[in-house]
């Protein structure tokens, strides 16, 4: 067992036992903080599997950007735990088998070659640079899939904050509109009245 | 010993591996939308590491752009979806399932 085999066994168990941790914890903080170390495991998958740009990028967009919001709106909510985990276990039957099945039809497909080594990964140069790669092919071949999805994060943006925008009735507030639009009948009024003489 | 050599077979397992715990997740935790939330992220998870293994082992970087999309496009749902979250908890008071049936469907 050569030094990479070592390291995928070590991540993929840390990964496992993450993954399980994540939908059995019972408190939902540490579901998230379970979610974390998953995705750091699954970065140091990808490192071995030669994505660094990705795996960095889970590691800055996903547990820097994505898990402190899950994180947020997890403590800023008020659970009633008891409430959601009654009943919890009595799915577990058809769900495992659900789950087994899943395992076993992929491990079924792939049991040829699962103690010979399938296909040799290609040799990179001792020059090449994922990120450089990944890049040049973001902005020829794939430019306008790259806009979408540039799109796609202010469509997230707006959504987000158009969602979650309160307007509280009590709070005392000027209208621009309304301020714009007064006219000088709307404020002075002129009153014609004959002048008192001296008594 | 039982001799282990490294190779896509072994990520492709580990992907389906994930991705059935996140099923199961998704069985266990039908009441609480925030860890079925989690389950979903777990699910793309599973799926990118395929996306990765098949564009290292077919020395083919299109795999990884795909994971680069699948990433972005996951970033603006989770976003969305824990908006709709703390929305949803600001008019019921919940975060059960189980009471969403306004709808009465």
């Amino acid at each position: 067992m050569d030094f990479k085999t070592a390291l995928f066994v070590i991540f993929a168990v840390v990964l496992v036992f993450a993954a399980l941790r994540v939908i059995t914890a019972r408190n939902p903080v540490h579901a998230a903080l379970y979610l974390v170390l998953s995705f750091f495991s699954a970065a140091a998958l990808w490192m071995t599997l030669r994505a660094e740009f990705l795996s960095i990028a889970l590691v800055l967009v996903y547990v820097g950007a994505v898990m402190v919001l899950f994180l947020f709106v997890v403590m800023m909510l008020d659970i009633n735990l008891d409430k959601l985990r009654e009943g919890f276990w009595s799915y577990f039957p058809i769900a495992a088998v659900v789950g087994v099945v899943i395992v076993l039809e992929m491990a079924l497909v792939l049991i040829k070659t699962f103690l010979v080594p399938d296909a040799v990964p290609p040799v990179l140069g001792a020059n090449s640079s994922n990120t450089r790669d990944l890049g040049v092919l973001i902005f020829t071949d794939y430019v306008y899939a790259f806009e979408v999805a540039a799109a796609i994060l202010l469509v997230a943006i707006v959504a987000a904050v158009a969602l979650t925008l309160r307007r509280r009735k009590d709070t005392k507030g000027q209208d621009p509109a309304k301020q714009i639009h007064t006219r000088r009948a709307d404020r002075v009024r002129l009153v014609s009245m004959p002048s008192e003489g001296k008594d | 010993m039982l001799t282990f050599n490294l190779g896509l077979t072994h990520y492709l397992v580990l992907g389906a591996i994930l991705f059935a715990i996140s099923v199961i997740g998704i069985f266990l935790n039908r009441k609480n939308v925030i860890v079925l939330l989690m389950a979903i992220e777990l699910m793309l998870l599973a799926v990118n590491t395929n996306f990765i293994a098949f564009s290292h082992y077919l020395g083919d970087y299109s795999g990884q752009v795909f994971v680069f999309f699948v990433l972005t496009v996951a970033a603006a749902e989770s976003a969305i979806g824990l908006a709709i979250l703390v929305l949803l908890f600001r008019n019921l008071n919940t975060v059960n399932v189980e009471d969403l049936d306004q709808l009465k469907g």
